[in-house]
């Protein structure tokens, strides 16, 4: 990939013939895709995939053995990063199922959670001579209020048990809050859209918008056209069975629409075969 | 020679010693001239030396306790059943010896004192060496002196009241403590007062195969609260120690006591304990009991209902890592109708620690409309850990309603691996899921002790996970 001036650009990440199991039963059977700074992505397609066992082996889920390829984030190979690390370098997964951790407040849990992940970014700031910086607790209680306000959430939910007892459109809007505080550099969705209405759709959907910028990459996982009816993509992949089988812009989307899984199995069945 | 005397059993940061200068150290086991010559050294009246010859004879006839925890490490004959540090107690720190005074110092008490309690006694080894009171809590009538001094200051109260809520022959343990005795707490709360900030008392045991048996006794009166909070720690050593303390309190009509207990005994040290409270009409007693250190805890702090409206709460949070069995709970006696009891156990257990939640809840013929509620939550932390529950509940009454419920869970791999994809390290979320479980209890403490609790968590998890 080339720029206008000639240099040859790394992509900021990049996936390489992805294999991943779990259970010796082999889910991801050598996925393919590179996003790049600014580029929101969608994937698609039907229940059993293997798209979110993609999200999970990106986060580093240790359920799942990569057997084979790799994943590249901005120029390092991050399979061997604990899930931890990769948050800390800017990696973010908002999950479809987030976990309730009984006990533990909203407001302790992101204080901890974005106090880890900025100081590591202040300290990977100032060895470069950058001037990111560490975050005070008052800092972060701004902050925080700023995030909750924008996602049209009470206050009373920083002192709410994280995901106790959350509605599904609760647990979402919780996620995209995690992601906004913790500003990654690239971000997975998964399924984000799945069990929320209308008005909680719009919502989550100016979180993400409100994130993405020109050095942001996105990669939004979902089954229905409808949540980019609200986020633009700029690619749209569809996998099926493990690999990343078709891409190209906005529009195989509404073809998907059209057509269905179905259709474009047909399809790739066919191309496969000729 | 400090080194020498501690063995590396990771992060208990109160292993510390002093060297020993003491006016008086018993010789190794127990006979009947060391009960004389601890009631002779106290001054004691005629009927307590009775009291304690009484308790010796049953001592020694009772056999050690079939169940609970495996006690065979306790070598009776070499414990030290009674040290004198100093011939005078201290009303100033500086009134405190030096190196005592440094011990605590290093345990943060006087700060605490100066901070947020209305009352402190600190006793090293087997004597308070240091006693306060908040001068305007004394011109209101209200006593906290050392038991000792309460013996002989306040005969009435104390001969009215001691060995009547526990008597020395209750149990092995209890009839030790009856006869060999030694400092504690005397707490008494006028009608009417009611105490805002918490009274402290600290327990500190220096010597090796040190014996400490510390009596308290808590009289609240109509209408009265007190919050009475405890610690203790210990130098760690490789032979065992003996803390076997009975604590009796007396909660009379419309009354409150709270007893918040944080021990943290090193890791050597036996903990056989005794505590029982009476509520009265309409009187409320809670127990929050914290077990994080020693190496066997025998404990279960109790409750008896004893007149209509009386309500009895028991929060008991046990954390059991490598080599330890905390064997904890509570137990609630429903003697009156219309009584009411809660029983909250929170347990954690790490390595090959193990915790056991053991409990009774007790109604009585005639004990109507009683209503009690257990609820015991295990929490697991590895594969090597265990738990075991033994809820006894004896019911005589048909009208009462009973409450039970356990759990024992694992800390899920996924609540874990969601913490880490927020840039949590292992023992981070592994902390942070601990001290969630114990949070119902944890919110129950002053901030003080609650913060001293996650951070006491949070050392027990280091090194724990990867």
């Amino acid at each position: 990939m080339s720029s206008s001036n000639g240099v040859v650009k790394a992509p900021m990440f990049e996936i390489e013939n992805l294999h991943a199991e779990i259970d010796g039963k082999e889910i991801l059977k050598g996925v393919d895709l590179v996003v790049n700074e600014g580029e929101i992505h969608a994937l698609m397609g039907p229940n059993g995939s293997g798209k979110s066992t993609l999200a999970y082996v990106i986060a580093g889920d240790p359920r799942y053995e990569v057997t084979e390829g790799s994943i590249r984030f901005q120029g390092e190979d991050i399979l061997e990063w604990s899930p931890d690390e990769r948050a800390r370098k800017g990696l973010f997964l908002a999950f479809q199922y987030p976990t309730v951790i009984p006990g533990v407040s909203m407001a302790n849990f992101l204080r901890m959670a974005v106090t880890n992940v900025r100081n590591a970014r202040a300290e990977e700031s100032a060895a470069v001579g950058g001037d990111v910086q560490k975050i005070t607790p008052r800092e972060f209680r701004r902050l925080m209020r700023e995030k909750m306000a924008i996602l049209k959430m009470d206050d009373a939910f920083a002192t709410r048990y994280l995901n106790e007892g959350f509605s599904g459109g609760e647990k979402k809007r919780a996620e995209i809050l995690q992601m906004a505080l913790l500003e990654p550099k690239m971000a997975v969705l998964d399924e984000t859209d799945s069990g929320l209405d209308i008005d909680a759709l719009k919502v989550v959907s100016e979180g993400v918008n409100n994130l993405s910028g020109p050095e942001v990459g996105m990669l939004l996982i979902t089954h229905y056209q409808r949540l980019l009816n609200f986020i633009k993509p700029n690619f749209v992949h569809i996998m099926m069975e493990g690999r990343v089988v078709e891409s190209g812009g906005p529009e195989l989307a509404h073809e998907l629409e059209a057509k269905g899984y179905e259709g474009l199995r047909a399809q790739f069945a066919g191309t496969r075969a000729g | 020679m400090v080194a020498k005397a501690q063995v590396d059993i990771g992060e208990y940061q109160y292993g510390f010693r002093d060297e020993e200068d003491y006016v008086f150290k018993s010789e190794r086991g127990l006979n009947r001239k060391i009960v004389e010559d601890i009631s002779a050294m106290k001054n004691e009246p005629e009927w307590m030396l009775d009291f304690r010859l009484k308790a010796l004879d049953h001592y020694e006839k009772r056999p050690m306790p079939n169940w609970g925890a495996d006690l065979s490490g306790i070598d009776f004959d070499n414990i030290f059943y009674y040290i004198r540090p100093t011939e005078n107690m201290g009303r100033t720190w500086d009134e405190v010896p030096e190196y005592i005074k440094n011990t605590f110092e290093k345990l943060g008490i006087p700060e605490a004192e100066r901070k947020f309690l209305a009352g402190v006694g600190a006793q090293y080894e087997s004597e308070v060496i240091y006693h306060s009171l908040r001068e305007d809590l004394e011109k209101q009538g209200v006593i906290f002196l050392d038991m000792d001094s309460s013996v002989r200051e306040q005969p009435e109260l104390v001969k009215k009241y001691f060995g009547t809520i526990i008597p020395y022959n209750d149990n092995k343990f209890a009839a030790l403590n009856s006869a060999v005795w030694s400092g504690g707490s005397f707490i008494y709360v006028p009608p009417g007062v009611k105490i805002e900030v918490p009274l402290q008392a600290y327990f500190r045991i220096n010597a090796e195969n040190m014996g400490q048996f510390e009596r308290t006794l808590i009289i609240v009166d109509e209408g009265a609260y007190v919050h009475y909070v405890e610690g203790c720690t210990a130098p760690t050593y490789s032979t065992s120690s003996l803390h076997s303390a009975v604590v009796e309190i007396v909660v009379l009509e419309g009354g409150r006591c709270r007893y918040t207990t944080i021990q943290n005994w090193s890791k050597n040290v036996y903990n056989l304990v005794t505590k029982r409270a009476a509520a009265y009409k309409n009187a409320t007693m809670e127990w929050v009991d914290g077990n994080l250190g020693s190496k066997v805890t025998m404990k279960y702090p109790a409750v008896w209902l004893m007149e209509e409206g009386a309500r009895g709460e028991i929060l008991s949070v046990a954390f059991a890592g490598d080599g330890q069995h905390q064997d904890a709970g509570g137990k609630v006696v429903h003697v009156a109708p219309n009584t009411s009891s809660q029983i909250i156990s929170k347990s954690i257990s790490k390595g090959t620690g193990r915790s056991s939640y053991r409990g009774l809840v007790k109604v009585y013929k005639g004990a109507e409309d009683v209503k009690s509620n257990v609820v015991c939550d295990a929490l697991l932390l590895d594969e090597t850990s265990k738990t075991d529950t033994y809820p006894y509940i004896e019911v005589e009454e048909e009208r009462a309603s009973i409450g039970h419920e356990a759990t024992v869970s694992k800390v899920a791999e996924e609540q874990i691996f969601y913490l880490m994809s927020r840039g949590l390290n292992e023992t981070e979320a592994m902390s942070m899921i601990v001290n969630g479980f114990i949070e119902p209890i944890a919110k129950e403490l002053p901030l003080e002790y609650a913060v001293e609790l996650n951070r006491l968590i949070q050392l027990e998890m280091e090194g724990s996970v990867g």
